[in-house]
């Protein structure tokens, strides 16, 4: 035992000067978004290529800026993290603003406005709003404002999944109550499932919008105006519109 | 000293916001409990299936044999995680059960296969005129396997075993794919709130490191004990 602790304390004091020295960035004509390919209609995979209206957006953002797009698919709960250590440029992943989140990156203009909603099993009459959810399980995305959400909710059970389709299934095979999720992918899930439905759970709006670096002043910017200009000549609509049937 | 300083306040910070604001520390205890009880069930459920298998695949001539054949093949052939997936999603997708039993259950039906290979080499080792030396002198198959194979396979069957239960502990880190809140999740549940991942991520894989580092100790000891009547 007393070996291995040694060595132990070896590793962990040379992964904690590493801590000390990360985050050099270098500017090579690309730029990399980080998302989590798995929140339609914002991102997908379709075919084998990113879809989705973020990642459209991100490519005419990229455009703009005269940069290469590459998208780096990962967990939505180490996007941030991914975001702080260099290993993206922004993030694009139909992620709201919230106060939390804002302490750790800088977000850009809000792009899309969202609300957190419940989707049960179409049987299910007993609950009508986010107030029956008490005491119920209920399961989420794991680091989503839904999950923020479900914990505050009285002795509600909460499970939390790798993504959204997993949080679905679950509800579809009955081993939990409800999901809470952003309206716009959960009206996709329960299009392709007939078992489930929709419960308008009142709960606050939310805003979408990208995150840089905490203190990338610069990429932010760039990012804002050209997400401005989108918004503004239309490409935004009609990105918007092209994923809203 | 200035290195010393920065990196002794970037850990500290570090430590109060993944392990005691909030208590969030409690994602740790409570997954660790978890994952102990999906390892120890799922080893009391491996050696079972693991012993009954391997019985089957020794006497060789029954029906059973062929499919306990199949049965090793295709759980040794596939991933745990896929397996654990498809026993959630799939196959116990209509039986409500408590996630906690359903990755014993997998994991009890992976570890199962591997547990039978190990019991069936063990007795399989044991040198063949010992079994010819037992029925030479009047003893039935039955009491041959009972009194002289079996003992002396245990030998070569318990450290394996060790092994295994090892292997185990590590792989039930999977459990998150169906929402367990095992031990790794509960580093994933701090890294989402805390948007940070280097600490409770070391520290969890400290926390496996001293349980599996622990086991082989008491088993390499365990082992010595074994070869003192050699």
């Amino acid at each position: 035992m007393k070996k291995y602790l040694k060595l132990f304390i070896a590793l962990f004091a040379a992964l904690a000067i590493m801590l000390v020295f990360t985050g050099c960035q270098k500017d090579d004509g690309i730029i990399k978004m980080g998302t989590n390919a798995e929140f339609p209609p914002f991102e997908y995979v379709e075919n084998g290529e990113y879809a989705g209206i973020d990642v459209e957006l991100a490519q005419a953002i990229a455009k703009e800026l005269g940069k290469e797009l590459e998208i780096v698919d990962m967990a939505f709960n180490a996007l941030i993290d991914a975001l702080n250590s260099g290993k993206v440029d922004f993030v694009a992943a139909g992620m709201s603003v919230d106060p939390e989140r804002e302490k750790n990156v800088d977000f850009t203009i809000k792009y899309y406005n969202a609300t957190q909603t419940i989707i049960v099993q179409a049987g299910n009459e007993n609950i009508k709003s986010k107030d029956d959810l008490v005491g119920k399980k209920i399961g989420v995305q794991t680091g989503t404002t839904g999950y923020d959400v479900a914990v505050e909710i009285k002795d509600a059970v909460v499970s939390t999944y790798e993504n959204g389709l997993e949080a679905t299934m679950d509800l579809a095979n009955g081993n939990i109550d409800a999901v809470i999720i952003d309206d716009f992918p959960a009206k996709k899930y329960v299009e392709k499932n007939p078992g489930l439905k929709l419960v308008d759970g009142q709960f606050e709006e939310e805003q979408y919008a990208m995150a840089v670096k905490k203190g990338n002043k610069k990429l932010l910017e760039q990012i804002n105006k050209a997400l401005q200009k989108l918004m503004d000549d239309g490409t935004y609509d009609k990105i918007l519109e092209k994923y809203s049937d | 000293m200035d290195l010393i300083y920065s990196i002794y306040r970037v850990l500290s910070d570090k430590i109060y916001f993944s392990f005691i604001k909030e208590n969030r520390f409690m994602y740790l205890v409570d997954g660790w409990v978890i994952s102990i009880q999906v390892t120890v069930l799922a080893a009391l459920l491996g050696i079972i299936i693991g012993l009954v298998v391997a019985i089957v695949k020794i006497s060789g001539k029954s029906p059973f044999a062929q499919v306990a054949d199949w049965y090793v093949s295709i759980i040794r052939g596939t991933p745990v995680v896929v397996q654990l997936t498809i026993i959630y999603y799939v196959i116990l997708a209509d039986v409500s059960l408590p996630r906690t039993i359903v990755a014993t259950i997998a994991f009890g039906i992976n570890s199962g296969a591997y547990v039978a290979e190990i019991i069936r080499a063990g007795i399989l080792a044991v040198d063949k005129g010992q079994t010819e030396a037992g029925r030479s002198l009047g003893l039935s198959e039955a009491k041959t396997m009972r009194y002289i194979i079996i003992p002396q396979a245990i030998k070569n069957i318990l450290p394996a075993l060790g092994n295994e239960f090892i292997i185990l502990l590590k792989e039930t880190s999977v459990s998150g794919y169906i929402a367990l809140d095992d031990l790794t999740k509960g580093a994933t549940l701090i890294r989402s709130v805390t948007y940070e991942s280097f600490t409770p991520l070391i520290t969890v894989a400290y926390i496996y490191f001293i349980m599996t580092a622990m086991l082989s100790a008491g088993l390499s000891k365990f082992e010595r004990r074994l070869r003192a009547s050699d």
